[in-house]
């Protein structure tokens, strides 16, 4: 029954989609930045009632395209048609009026204004604000039992969870009676189930007849949500196709312009002796606030242990504790020696001299001094290396320099000039800078956090490769990502974290990311 | 301390109180949209002698308040641009905006008056008349009412105008859809911006708005406190109202709150010209030193933890 009415559906909106034009069309549209050209001719159609999807590495040209549509830029040339229509969008206001919605990766939101207050600001119905909260009321209650979209109107933003503010953000759109929603990552910061029901959401927009644009580089979503996706590559459109015709692999390769590995090849893990082992691990901060619950586990040569988890659930703080950046109450032992978490002999010299490399999770906060010449970054923390230091009073530059060159070399880094400074970089080739410098000294125990955030799928293939040869030349690794794939792919032993608690421990090969999801979320073992 | 006394101190408190609370109002405001006004204090001074030479040569007090405004937002208006419109530091514009005050002023009141940068004193029409309470008379025999009541009686319409201005502050931010962008500026411009609403217009209106209510500060110091401009006659006020907005926590009626206590302590200076504590007389300057050593006190964080607007003193840069 259901499957005749659904080809019945399908037969019926193809036929319609003939004559009715495009929600969206983009003809041409360029635009530059300096020298940078963000986006070359770019031409597109979004078909009425369907979930667009655009993919794209870092710097493709994804997120200007859409700034220009909602009028944040404005195009060196090129038309948009909004309903057939030509359309200018000199400003976001315009691009309100035509109907557009948008989802920032990071939220518009003001944080101590209530969910109604965000909701109206800006679309209020008159000078005095009682009418219009009174109507918006009345408009969030339908919505919310039209979309699922349920969050309690007098709430604070900043007390709502990520996945609240992010459909606050979506009720804004709605509010405004947006027919066409862009949405820019949407689900960076979610949890497996809070994407899927924001994916519920998105299902319930088009069946209303709202058009969707789902930017992302996650090509899983892409596959389950979408109904056509358009792939950008060094902001040009290199193709759109029906998402029923595509695969993961032919995505990934015209992203990148040439194959791509999805999976991490890697032969099973052989754990050798135990090189850390933790015990009562607790962190308060200093709001009071108890960020690590007495967490124990261990890790032994030769493994990659993943912690999965939402971000803010104490997995952070983790990695800051070991890598002595913070001071924290339980025990631990390094080869069986203990291992210092607070005092004078907790520190991040102590740690590496201890053989105790770390990635940080920030590498523009902690990994990098971004105005410095990436010698001068591939040198930091290591910068007392006698090879450096030929007497007490002289470092030797150019010996750094030299070594900075070799460095690049080995792993890669465009451009290998090791007088450019770090900002210079793009982020994978800031990431592989880092890594290089904590990689190639050849540590016992590697504390790496997010490798590949805002890294480009070409480098990420890379950055995971070089772990698995740590590993398989006897270093323990002890991952942090909130990407579950990542975490799934790399990892041998992987430990969930939520709320400050390890919800539990699985071997990668026997689990999948249906089971971590719901420990991620807070559910107990079952 | 009879009851004539304290009704004295307090009738005195609530003038002093004015142009303190006209200016911490003005600075919540600016505040509240995220530009930083340090330069309330050039403005009042401005204000104050625009007001009181204007005052002096028309003879017509009400001239003299337009003029002190106009100069006012005038300043106001080059502390937008070059805060709001060109991005600059806030903190600098607005100490520039202190120092073109406090040197402008009084060498045009040497230009025009010769009387070593002062204006004349201001008498008659130039000077702000009083307005007496309905029954302010007929209650003035009577016991306890009657002197309660002639403490809020026989002020001038600024003073009125002051505290009238904390109920309409309280409103526009918290009622009408001009507050509600204004506060959402000051908190996330990029929210504001996205909502199609003009980042920089909303912050030109809050600061205009700030200009007139230190227009009005500097006009009822001059022409309404004393009869006539004198050189740096603003004496910190400028920045005192700035501590009792943070010891307001950016919120109009405790704003009213943390005047009155200023204006209570520079009345009782004025008042009392020694005090006795425990047999030891403080001398008159420790007196006159106590709006200014609260001041400090309340800066240095000892009234508990006051979050400010969280967009505050960094302009708006575009980006998604």
């Amino acid at each position: 029954m259901t499957t005749v009415t659904d080809q019945a559906t399908r037969q019926e909106t193809a036929a319609s989609s003939a004559q009715v034009p495009p929600a969206i069309e983009l003809r041409g549209i360029s635009k530059a930045f300096g020298p940078v050209q963000a986006n070359k001719n770019i031409s597109i159609k979004v078909a009425r009632g369907s979930i667009h999807g655009i993919v794209g590495e870092n710097g493709a040209g994804k997120s200007t395209l859409m700034s220009i549509l909602y009028g944040f830029y404005k195009a060196d040339a090129g038309e948009v048609y909004i309903n057939g229509k030509r359309t200018d969008i000199p400003d976001s206001l315009a691009a309100i009026r035509a109907g557009i919605g948008m989802v920032f990766q990071h939220f518009k939101l003001v944080e101590n204004f209530t969910v109604l207050e965000n909701v109206i600001l800006g679309a209020e119905d008159s000078a005095l604000l009682g009418p219009s909260r009174r109507r918006a009321r009345g408009v969030l209650k339908q919505l919310a039992s039209d979309f699922e979209l349920e969050v309690e109107p007098d709430a604070l933003i900043e007390e709502l969870s990520v996945g609240h503010q992010q459909r606050v953000e979506i009720l804004k759109a709605l509010y405004r009676e947006a027919d066409i929603l862009i949405l820019d990552e949407p689900t960076g910061v979610l949890t497996p189930s809070e994407a899927d029901h924001l994916f519920r959401i998105l299902r319930g927009l088009k069946e209303q007849g709202k058009t969707i644009i789902l930017i992302t580089h996650k090509l899983r979503e892409i596959m389950d949500v979408t109904d056509e996706v358009s792939v950008m590559r060094r902001g040009e459109m290199v193709a759109t196709r029906k998402t029923a015709d595509t695969s993961p692999t032919e995505l990934a390769e015209l992203m990148v312009g040439r194959k791509v590995l999805l999976r991490v090849e890697k032969t099973k893990a052989q754990p050798g002796d135990e090189v850390l082992r933790v015990e009562g691990l607790r962190l308060v901060d200093a709001q009071g606030v108890e960020r690590l619950r007495k967490i124990g586990f261990n890790l032994r040569a030769g493994e990659i242990l993943g912690i999965a988890g939402v971000a803010g659930n104490g997995q952070s703080e983790l990695l800051e504790v070991l890598a002595g950046l913070r001071e924290a109450e339980g025990k631990a032992w390094l080869r069986g020696a203990p291992l210092p978490l607070s005092g004078p002999e907790c520190n991040g010299q102590a740690r590496r001299a201890a053989r105790i490399a770390h990635v940080p999770e920030d590498r523009h906060r902690r990994g990098l001094v971004l105005p410095f010449h990436a010698w001068e970054n591939t040198a930091l923390g290591y910068h007392n290396d006698p090879r450096y230091n030929p007497s007490p009073w002289r470092m030797d530059g150019a010996a750094i320099v030299a070594d900075t060159a070799a460095k690049m070399e080995r792993f890669d880094v465009r451009p290998p000039n090791p007088q450019l400074p770090a900002e210079g970089f793009s982020g994978g080739n800031q990431q592989k800078i880092v890594l290089a410098r904590e990689i190639e000294y050849g540590p016992d125990l590697l504390l790496v956090g997010q490798p590949t955030r805002g890294v480009d799928i070409g480098a990420i293939e890379f950055i995971h490769q070089r772990l698995i040869q740590l590993r398989d030349a006897g270093a323990a690794i002890l991952l942090v990502s909130v990407e579950l794939d990542e975490i799934l792919s790399l990892s041998d032993r992987i430990l969930v974290m939520f709320d400050g608690r390890i919800m539990g421990e699985r071997m990668a090969d026997a689990t999948d990311a249906k089971e971590l999801g719901l420990m991620m979320a807070g559910m107990t073992e079952t | 301390m009879d009851l004539a006394t304290l009704a004295q101190v307090l009738d005195s408190t609530l003038r002093l109180a004015t142009p303190l609370l006209f200016a911490c109002l003005a600075g919540l405001i600016s505040e509240r949209a995220g530009v930083f006004d340090i330069g309330l204090e050039g403005k009042i001074l401005a204000a104050a002698f625009l007001a009181a030479a204007i005052a002096y040569v028309s003879g017509n007090v009400w001239l003299g308040v337009l003029a002190g405004i106009a100069v006012s937002v005038f300043m106001s208006l080059i502390h937008g641009v070059a805060s709001i419109t060109f991005r600059g530091n806030q903190l600098i514009s607005g100490v520039a905006i202190n120092f073109l005050a406090a040197g402008l002023t009084v060498v045009i009141a040497q230009n025009w008056f010769q009387q070593g940068g002062r204006t004349p004193s201001l008498t008659g029409d130039a000077r702000m008349p009083t307005i007496d309470l309905p029954f302010a008379e007929a209650l003035a025999d009577v016991p306890v009412i009657g002197p309660i009541y002639g403490i809020f009686s026989g002020h001038a319409p600024l003073v009125y105008l002051a505290f009238l201005c904390v109920p309409a502050t309280w409103f526009l931010l918290f009622r009408t859809r001009f507050g509600l962008r204004l506060r959402a500026v000051g908190e996330n411009p990029a929210a504001v911006d996205t909502a199609g609403v003009s980042v920089i217009g909303l912050r030109f209106g809050a600061v205009a708005i700030c200009g007139v209510l230190c227009g009005l500060a500097g006009a009822y110091l001059s022409t309404g406190l004393s009869a006539g401009f004198v050189k740096d006659m603003s004496a910190g006020r400028g920045y005192i109202a700035l501590a009792a907005m943070i010891f307001a926590k950016w919120r109009p009626w405790h704003a009213m709150g943390a005047v009155l206590l200023f204006g209570l302590l520079e009345a009782v200076a004025n008042r009392f010209q020694s005090i006795e504590v425990f047999g030891l007389a403080l001398p008159v300057q420790v007196m006159q030193a106590l709006p200014y050593i609260l001041t400090v006190v309340i800066l240095a964080g000892f009234v508990g933890r006051a979050i400010p607007p969280r967009a505050g003193g960094s302009p708006y840069v575009k980006e998604h």
